[in-house]
C-alpha cells in the first residue's frame, strides 16, 4: 500500500467513523429537547422518562464522537501538512469558529446530562437547546470547509501561492449552501428514522406500549419532514455540483460522454475502456432535467476532462446511486406515515391516533427497514463527494498527491487506527444494544430496572 | 518557503509595537495554559485512578469521577481550540510540527481516544463491577500516558530539534521523525507534565471532597507530587544542557529570568504550605500559578519563535485579514464562552454541591 493510499483510506475511515457520532450529536439533542417539552408542557411523566433514557443512552455517543473529532483535527496537519500550510489561512476561519461551537456543545451537555437534579427543569430545557443548536452549527462550520474544498473561492492564485485572501468570501462559496443545508437535513433524517426504526421495532412485539408510542411520535416528527425534504436539496446539490463540479457529476451519473438530454444512468457496471456503462437503466433526458431542469441541456461528460483527472468512476457512481435510491426510501416511508397519521387523526378522536400508529404493522415494518438507512446513505454521500473529488484535495487548486506528509510508512497509523476503531464500533455497538434491550417493556413503565432515579416523580412539570 | 520567512521575524525592530500575530501566539499559549489548569487536572485525576490505595480506594476512585464527569469534555476543548487557532494563524508552523511530530501525537490521540471512551463506559455503560474496573484499567493508563507524550513533543519543540534547521546530524527516518522527542530531555518533559498535571488534581481534588479522610489522602498525594514537581523540573532543567540550548539560555539568562523563576519558586512553596496548612484553596490558587507560570516561562524562552530555531511568530503567520477576522471571532465569542464556563463550573464546582455523592446522569 502506498503512503498516499495509506493516508487516505486512513482519512476516509476517520471521518466515516465520526461522521456516525457526529450525525447522532446533531440530531438526538432535538428529539430529547422534544420530549422534554412536553413533559414540561402535559406534566406527562413518560416524556421525563423518555428524555433521560435517550440522553443517556446517547452520552456514550457524544464522548466518542467528541475524542474521534479530535482526531481529525490534528489529522488535518498529521496527513495533509500539505494542504493545512495552503490552505490553512483561507479556510481556517470556519474552523475557529466551530472551536466555538465545540465549547458551547461540550458544556451545555455537561450541564444536560448531570444536571437533571441541578437547576430548574427551564434552564435545563434551555441547556438542552443549546446543545441542539451548537451541535447544529459545528456541522455546518465544518462543512463549509468541505464545500470550499470542492468549489474554492476566497484568493487568487499566483505562481502557485495564494494572495488577496478573503476568508469570508471563502465562507461563502457556492457549494456551501446546497451542501450545509442537506447535511444537517441528512443528521435529522437519519437518527429521527433510526429512532422511530428501533421503538417501531420494539412496537411490534408491544404495540401498546405507552412509552415507545411517545418516542415513535417524536423521532417521526424530527426525522419524517428531513427525509421528505432530502431529495430536493439533494437535487439543489446535484445543480450545484453540475455547474461548479464537471467531473464529480460525470462520475457521479457515469456518464462518458458530453451530449444534450442526457439520460440518466442508475446503476450499471462502468468500464473504463470502453468509455461506458454496461447492463445500466437509462432514463431519457432525466439528466439534463435533474441537473438544469431543462430536458436538452447539454452535460459534460468524462471526455470533457483529461484522462488523469478522473476520479474513480465506479465507486462515485455506485456511490451515488446507493444514497439516492436510499433516500428515495427513506422520503417514501415518511410520506406514509405522515399518511397514516393524517387519516387517523381524522378517523378517530385525538386519543386515538397515536394507538393505530403502532398498530399498523406494515408501516411498522417499512420504518424498521429504514432504520439504518440514514447512516448508510451519508456514509455514500460522503463517499460520493469526496471520492468524486479526487485527485483533488482542493479541486482543480491542489492535488491531493502534493498534500500528503512526506512521512513514510503510513500503513502503520493506519492499521492502528482502523483496528482502534473496530475496537470502539464493537464496543459501542454492544453497549447500546443492551441500552435497548433493558427499555421499559410494558404500559407500566413506571417500572424501572434502573437503579439511576434519585428523586422519584421529581418536577411534575409546569403546571 | 516557510525556512527562510524565520529570518523576516528576526528582523523585527526592537521596541515595536506587539503584532497581531503575536496576540495570536498569546492566545495560543493561554489556550494550552486553560488546558493544562483543566484538562491537565482531568487527566491527573486518573493517574490517582491508577495509583488509588488504602482502606478508601473505592472512594478515591469515585470520588475523581466525580469530579472529571461534568467537565472533561469541555475542558478538552481547548486543546482544540489551541490546535485550530495553529493551523489557521500559523499555517507554516502547524504542518511543520505535524510532519516532525507526526508520531508522538498519533500516540497521544490514542491516548485521548481511549481515556475518553474507557471513562464514558464506565460511567455509563452500567455494567458488572469487574467490567467497570476494566474500563477503570484503561482510563487510567491512558490518562498516564497521553500527558507524557503530550510533554515529550513540547520537548522536542523547545530542544529546537523539530525545526528545519535544527533536525541536527544525520538524515534518515530516525533522525528526522523520532530523535526529537525519544530523547532524555524531552522525556524529562513528559514526565515532568505528568508530574504537574498529577500534582494539580490532588490539590483540586481536597476541595471536591467534604469527607475530611479523603482530604488527607489527597492531601499527602499533593505534598508527594509537588515535591516530584520541583525533582523533576530541576532534573529536565539540567538535562536541557547542550541539547537545548535556547531554552537553557532563556531560563537562566534573560532579563526576565530572575523574576519569573522567583514568582514559580513563591508558589511552589506556597502551594506545599498551603496544602500542609489544609488551607485547599489557597493551595489551588498557587498550585495553578505555579503552573502556568512553568508554562508562560517556557513560551517565553521560544520568543520570537513558535517551533524554534526557524519558525518565528510573525514569519510564520497568516496574512492580516486572516488574524484580524479571528481575532474579532475570538472576542465575539469569548463574550458568550465565559459566562457559559463560568455557569458550568458554578453548578458542578460550587460550594455547596461538594457534598454529592457519585456521578450519577440519569
Ligand atoms: C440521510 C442522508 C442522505 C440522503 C437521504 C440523501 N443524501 Fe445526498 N448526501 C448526503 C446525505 C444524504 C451527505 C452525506 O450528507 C452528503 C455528502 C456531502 C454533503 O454535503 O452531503 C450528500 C451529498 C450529495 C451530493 C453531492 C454534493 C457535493 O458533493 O457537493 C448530491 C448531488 C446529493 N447528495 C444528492 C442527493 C439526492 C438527489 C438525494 C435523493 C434522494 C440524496 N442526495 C439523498
Ligand atoms: C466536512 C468536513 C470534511 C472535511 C473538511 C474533509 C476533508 C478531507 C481531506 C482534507 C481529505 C484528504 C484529501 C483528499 O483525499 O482529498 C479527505 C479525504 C477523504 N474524506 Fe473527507 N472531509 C470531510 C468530511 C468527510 C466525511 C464525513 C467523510 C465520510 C463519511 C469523508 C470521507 C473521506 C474519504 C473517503 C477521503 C479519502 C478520499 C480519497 O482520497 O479518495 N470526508 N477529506
Ligand atoms: C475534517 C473534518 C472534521 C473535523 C476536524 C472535526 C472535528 C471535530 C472535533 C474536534 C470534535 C469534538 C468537539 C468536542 O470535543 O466536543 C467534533 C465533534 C463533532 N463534529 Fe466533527 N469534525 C469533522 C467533521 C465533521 C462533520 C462532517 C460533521 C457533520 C456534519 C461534524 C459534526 C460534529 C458534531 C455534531 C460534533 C459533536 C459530536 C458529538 O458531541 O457527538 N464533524 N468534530
Amino acid at each position: 500500500m502506498s503512503d498516499l493510499l495509506a493516508a487516505r483510506s486512513q482519512m476516509g475511515i476517520s471521518l466515516a467513523f465520526h461522521i456516525i457520532f457526529a450525525l447522532i450529536g446533531i440530531g438526538m439533542p432535538v428529539m430529547m429537547v422534544v420530549a422534554e417539552r412536553r413533559w414540561l408542557a402535559t406534566g406527562d411523566e413518560i416524556y421525563h422518562e423518555l428524555a433521560r433514557r435517550w440522553a443517556r443512552g446517547t452520552a456514550i455517543l457524544f464522548a466518542v464522537g467528541a475524542v474521534s473529532g479530535t482526531v481529525l483535527s490534528f489529522e488535518l496537519g498529521l496527513l495533509w501538512p500539505g494542504f493545512m500550510r495552503f490552505a490553512g489561512a483561507v479556510i481556517g476561519m470556519p474552523f475557529s469558529l466551530e472551536g466555538f461551537a465545540f465549547f458551547m456543545e461540550a458544556i451545555f451537555l455537561g450541564i444536560y446530562l448531570y444536571g437533571w437534579d441541578r437547576i430548574p427543569p427551564r434552564a435545563h430545557l434551555l441547556a438542552g437547546v443549546l446543545v441542539a443548536v451548537s451541535g447544529a452549527l459545528s456541522g455546518i462550520f465544518v462543512v463549509i470547509v468541505n464545500a470550499w474544498m470542492n468549489t474554492p473561492t476566497g484568493f487568487e492564485l499566483v505562481n502557485g501561492v495564494m494572495t488577496r485572501l478573503d476568508p469570508i468570501a471563502a465562507m461563502r462559496n457556492p457549494a456551501a449552501l446546497s451542501q450545509t443545508l442537506h447535511m444537517l437535513l441528512a443528521a435529522y433524517a437519519a437518527t429521527g428514522l433510526a429512532v422511530a426504526g428501533i421503538h417501531a421495532f420494539l412496537l411490534l412485539k408491544d404495540p401498546a406500549n405507552a412509552f415507545h408510542r411517545r418516542a415513535l411520535a417524536i423521532a417521526l416528527l424530527v426525522g419524517g419532514p428531513a427525509a421528505v425534504l432530502q431529495p430536493v436539496s439533494g437535487d439543489l446539490a446535484a445543480r450545484q455540483v453540475a455547474r461548479y463540479q464537471t467531473a464529480k457529476l460525470a462520475a457521479m451519473e457515469a456518464a462518458f460522454h458530453t451530449e444534450r438530454g442526457a439520460p440518466l444512468v442508475l446503476g450499471g457496471w462502468p468500464d473504463l475502456d470502453a468509455r461506458t456503462t454496461r447492463y445500466a437503466i437509462r432514463i431519457p433526458y432525466g439528466l439534463s432535467l435533474l441537473a438544469f431542469h431543462d430536458p436538452g441541456a447539454e452535460v459534460k461528460g468524462l471526455d470533457a476532462i483529461p484522462r488523469d483527472q478522473w476520479p474513480n468512476v465506479a465507486a462515485v457512481h455506485w456511490s451515488f446511486d446507493l444514497m439516492a435510491a436510499l433516500g428515495t426510501y427513506m422520503a417514501l416511508v415518511a410520506l406514509w406515515a405522515a399518511f397514516a397519521r393524517w387519516r387517523q387523526g381524522k378517523g378517530e378522536g385525538a386519543s386515538g391516533k397515536h394507538k393505530a400508529l403502532a398498530e399498523n404493522r406494515p408501516l411498522m415494518w417499512a420504518l424498521v427497514l429504514a432504520t439504518p438507512m440514514g447512516f448508510l446513505a451519508t456514509e455514500a454521500g460522503w463517499m460520493a463527494t469526496e471520492l468524486g473529488r479526487q485527485p483533488w484535495v482542493i479541486y482543480g487548486i491542489l492535488r491531493t498527491k502534493d498534500a500528503v506528509t512526506p512521512m513514510p510508512g503510513l500503513v502503520v497509523p493506519f492499521v492502528a487506527f482502523t483496528l482502534l476503531y473496530c475496537f470502539l464500533g464493537v464496543i459501542v455497538a454492544l453497549l447500546l444494544y443492551r441500552q435497548i434491550v433493558r427499555s421499559p417493556t410494558v404500559p407500566e413503565w413506571l417500572w424501572r430496572p434502573m437503579p439511576a432515579q434519585r428523586e422519584e416523580g421529581r418536577g411534575k412539570g409546569a403546571k | 518557503m516557510a525556512a527562510n520567512a524565520g529570518a523576516e521575524g528576526r528582523g523585527k525592530g526592537e521596541g515595536s509595537k506587539v503584532t497581531l500575530a503575536e496576540i495570536l501566539a498569546g492566545v495560543v499559549v493561554a489556550s494550552l495554559n486553560a488546558y493544562v489548569l483543566l484538562a491537565g487536572a482531568d487527566f491527573g485525576g486518573g493517574v490517582w485512578d491508577l495509583l488509588a490505595s488504602g482502606p478508601r480506594k473505592r472512594e478515591q476512585r469515585d470520588l475523581v469521577e466525580h469530579a472529571i464527569g461534568p467537565v472533561w469534555e469541555a475542558n478538552h476543548v481547548w486543546l482544540i481550540v489551541a490546535v485550530v487557532l495553529l493551523f489557521t494563524c500559523f499555517p507554516p508552523a502547524f504542518a511543520q510540527l505535524s510532519i516532525r511530530l507526526h508520531i508522538p501525537f498519533s500516540l497521544a490521540l490514542f491516548g485521548i481516544v481511549l481515556r475518553g471512551s474507557a471513562f464514558a463506559f464506565r460511567s455509563y455503560g452500567g455494567q458488572r463491577d469487574e467490567v467497570q474496573r476494566r474500563w477503570g484499567r484503561l482510563f487510567a493508563i491512558a490518562s498516564l500516558v497521553t500527558p507524557l507524550l503530550l510533554g515529550m513533543a513540547v520537548g522536542a519543540v523547545a530542544s529546537g530539534r523539530v525545526g528545519e534547521g535544527g533536525s541536527g546530524k544525520g538524515e534518515g527516518f530516525y533522525a528526522i521523525y523520532v530523535a526529537p522527542w525519544l530523547d532524555p530531555f524531552a522525556f524529562a518533559v513528559g514526565v515532568f507534565a505528568l508530574a504537574c498535571f498529577a500534582f494539580l488534581a490532588a490539590v483540586y481534588l481536597t476541595l471536591e471532597s467534604a469527607d475530611p479522610e479523603l482530604q488527607n489522602d489527597f492531601r499527602r498525594r499533593g505534598l508527594g507530587a509537588g515535591i516530584a514537581v520541583m525533582v523533576t523540573g530541576i532534573a529536565a532543567l539540567a538535562l536541557s544542557r547542550g541539547v537545548a540550548p535556547s531554552l537553557q539560555q532563556g531560563l537562566l539568562g534573560s532579563p526576565w529570568a530572575s523574576p519569573l523563576h522567583l514568582l514559580t519558586a513563591a508558589a511552589a512553596l506556597g502551594g506545599l504550605a498551603a496544602l500542609w496548612l489544609r488551607r485547599w484553596r489557597w493551595a489551588r490558587i498557587a498550585a495553578a500559578a505555579e503552573v502556568s507560570l512553568i508554562l508562560w516561562g517556557w513560551a517565553l524562552t521560544q520568543y520570537p519563535y513558535l517551533v524554534p530555531p526557524d519558525f518565528a511568530i510573525d514569519g510564520s503567520a497568516a496574512p492580516t485579514i486572516t488574524l484580524a477576522l479571528v481575532l474579532g471571532a475570538l472576542v465575539l465569542g469569548a463574550v458568550i464562552l465565559f459566562p457559559s464556563l463560568y455557569y458550568l463550573f458554578r453548578i458542578f464546582k460550587g460550594r455547596d454541591t461538594e457534598t454529592t455523592g457519585t456521578a450519577d446522569i440519569a
